[in-house]
């Protein structure tokens, strides 16, 4: 899981016009979030743990404390200021090193994010791992020889695909219906064991960024709007007024 | 010896996905720029006669890659012949169009030769000397140029409607097509894919709409919906959403405007607290004329919006409701 600026948050460029001001707020990457409802999902069907891990500095620790209060089991930090600068094929080979010792079933990731919107740490975390993956997923059912997913294709088109595990699953918003963490469950977080990772531990697996921002930018615009200004009721009529002179639909 | 720049064109069913030639178009302007020599590749089983649909354009070449193993589509096996094929014919470039299929794949490609990809590129620029590819950030409202700092291959996909597929520029003469065999082992693909198929068909049919209403997360509150169905009953317009909306269960599916919904193009498309992402974009921007109301001057869906209302919808729609009404008589 991924913490990402708040959608309605202003976003301000840095001296060196390469990345954002840190000084907005956060949230957690949406379909992230979807992600850890089918985990908890699939683990209210199938028994098991639930294994939340985000990488980024330490504000980005809210995002596995909401997890562990919505119901995941215990969490892992890789937590340093220098993991937001890493390009997908070094958070995903961080993550891979971070998670070298445990044995886990599925991966799901988010099939984006919001802010970069690579969509890739999650198909190159599965073949760092050697894993199988699927990428879109809406539906995820186990069955004799593994489990069967629904990816959704592109103009309303949709497949069901047969895969073996341990698999590497990214997944679209709106799958499922997210819940709410709960009172007794922000509680019980509290005591929920959290991992941390330095930069340290996993450095050797990191090598340089295969690409890099030399710039980032408010995009030029391209289209000649028309900018209809006032106050809401003269909006309205100026508004209708071109519904029926220029558009011609009343 | 110059440079090459590999386009992998999309096929599905043995049929080009025609988004290929917007791809080709990107391929044509940048080996303009550099001077580099233009390719093609189409993967699959019958990749031969989409490989001559391809050479009818101004490439070098083109080379169909062909396998039994590659019908259906896995990513096991497309990585496994392109990394073959790639790893022999060491071109500078590789450029795909940014389709569900390519983002499913293209990843693992690159990753199982040490590479990178710059996903989801809406341009590039050649200055001095050096190319770089524009994409999107933060869904939109920033732009970054990107710059490769590693070896090539160099992988790019492009965005759906980055370029113009209808000046992809025909070639003085047929290209030649070099028919490559690769060879994939057993055991390489793990995934089983069924049929494609399509969800039940949709009760509500958005692209004959003259008028659509769309509703985007600003709209805050399933209750509040209900103005924006007031506003499209006074236009006699259909309502329609983005893609949360419908996630949310606020609106049915059937009526989600975007890449995984309903494609439109309505006289007036009038948007209201929608941000303007891009598969939300694809969906509405053939509309003849586009009103965008939404309270950041910066929204990203004002960059395609014929008329602009920056403001709070929740103050804008009641007055623009009555005064609809009135002009209906
Ligand atoms: C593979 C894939 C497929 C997708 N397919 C689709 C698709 O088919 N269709 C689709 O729509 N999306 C699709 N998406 C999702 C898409 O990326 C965006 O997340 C989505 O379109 C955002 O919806 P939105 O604009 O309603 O919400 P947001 O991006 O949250 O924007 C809400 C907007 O409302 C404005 N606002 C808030 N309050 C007010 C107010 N009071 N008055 C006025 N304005 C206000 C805000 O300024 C903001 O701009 C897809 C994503 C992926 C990765």
């Amino acid at each position: 899981m991924k913490q990402v600026p708040q959608k309605d948050a202003p976003l301000k460029l840095n001296e060196s016009g390469t990345w954002i001001r840190e000084d907005v707020s956060y949230e957690v990457n949406e379909p992230d979030a979807y992600a850890l409802e089918e985990a908890l999902r699939q683990r209210e069907k199938h028994k098991g743990e639930v294994v939340v891990i985000t990488s980024g500095p330490a504000r980005a620790q809210q995002v596995l404390r909401e997890a562990l209060a919505k119901g995941a089991d215990r969490a892992i930090h890789l937590e340093d200021d220098k993991f937001v600068g890493l390009d997908a094929f070094n958070t995903a080979k961080a993550i891979a090193a971070a998670i070298k010792d445990e044995q886990f079933d599925l991966i799901f990731t988010g099939l984006q994010s919001d802010d970069y919107g690579y969509a890739q740490t999650g198909v190159i975390l599965a073949e760092l791992l050697g894993w199988p993956h699927a990428t879109i997923i809406m539906q995820i059912e186990k069955n004799e020889t593994g489990i069967r997913v629904k990816r959704e294709l592109e103009a309303g088109f949709f497949q069901f695909v047969d895969m073996p595990t341990p698999a590497v699953l990214t997944i679209q918003s709106g799958i499922n219906k997210l819940r709410y963490a709960t009172l007794i469950g922000i509680k019980q977080a509290k005591n929920k064991p959290l991992r941390k990772v330095s930069l340290a531990e996993v450095q050797s697996a990191l090598g340089e960024n295969l690409q890099k921002i030399e710039k980032l930018y408010i995009p030029q615009k391209t289209k000649k709007t028309e900018h209809i200004e006032g106050a809401p009721a003269e909006i309205a009529k100026k508004l209708v007024d071109k519904l029926r002179n220029e558009l011609r639909v009343l | 010896m110059a440079d090459t720049i590999l386009v992998v064109v999309e096929q599905r069913e043995g049929k080009l996905n025609r988004v290929s030639w917007e791809t080709i178009t990107a391929g044509q302007a940048i080996a303009a720029a550099t001077g580099w020599t233009l390719e093609a590749a189409v993967v699959g089983s019958g990749a031969a006669s989409i490989a001559a649909e391809v050479a009818g354009k101004k490439v070098a070449k083109v080379y169909a890659i062909e396998s039994a193993k590659l019908e259906p589509y896995t990513p096991d096996a497309f990585a496994a012949a392109l990394k073959q094929f790639l790893t022999s014919k060491q071109p500078k470039l590789v450029l795909m169009p940014h389709t569900y299929q390519v983002r499913d794949f293209v990843p693992k490609l690159a990753t199982a030769m040490g590479r990178t990809v710059i996903s989801d590129c809406i341009g590039f620029k050649h200055e001095g000397g050096k190319l770089v590819f524009t994409r999107q950030m933060f869904q939109g409202k920033l732009a970054a140029d990107v710059s490769f700092t590693s070896g090539a291959p160099w992988f790019v996909t492009f965005q759906n409607g980055s370029f113009r597929g209808d000046k992809a520029e025909a070639g003085a003469s047929t290209a030649p097509v070099e028919t490559v065999s690769v060879d994939i082992a057993d055991g390489v693909i793990r995934n089983k894919p069924q049929e494609v198929f399509k969800e039940a068909k949709q009760a509500v049919d958005l692209t004959q709409a003259e008028v659509i209403v769309a509703v985007g997360r600003g709209i805050k509150e399933q209750k509040n919906i209900e103005i924006a169905k007031q506003l499209a009953d006074a236009l006699g317009g259909d309502l329609a959403a983005s893609r949360p909306i419908c996630d949310s269960g606020w609106l049915p599916m059937d009526r989600q405007i975007g890449s995984s919904g309903q494609t439109v193009a309505p006289k007036l498309y009038l948007a209201l607290g929608i941000s303007g992402a891009i598969q939300h974009i694809v969906g509405m921007k053939g509309s003849r004329a586009i009103i965008a109301v939404n309270k950041d001057s910066e929204a990203p869906i004002f960059e395609i919006a014929d008329y602009a209302i920056v403001g709070n919808l929740f103050d804008i729609v009641p007055p623009l409701i009555e005064e609809v009404k009135k002009a209906k008589g």
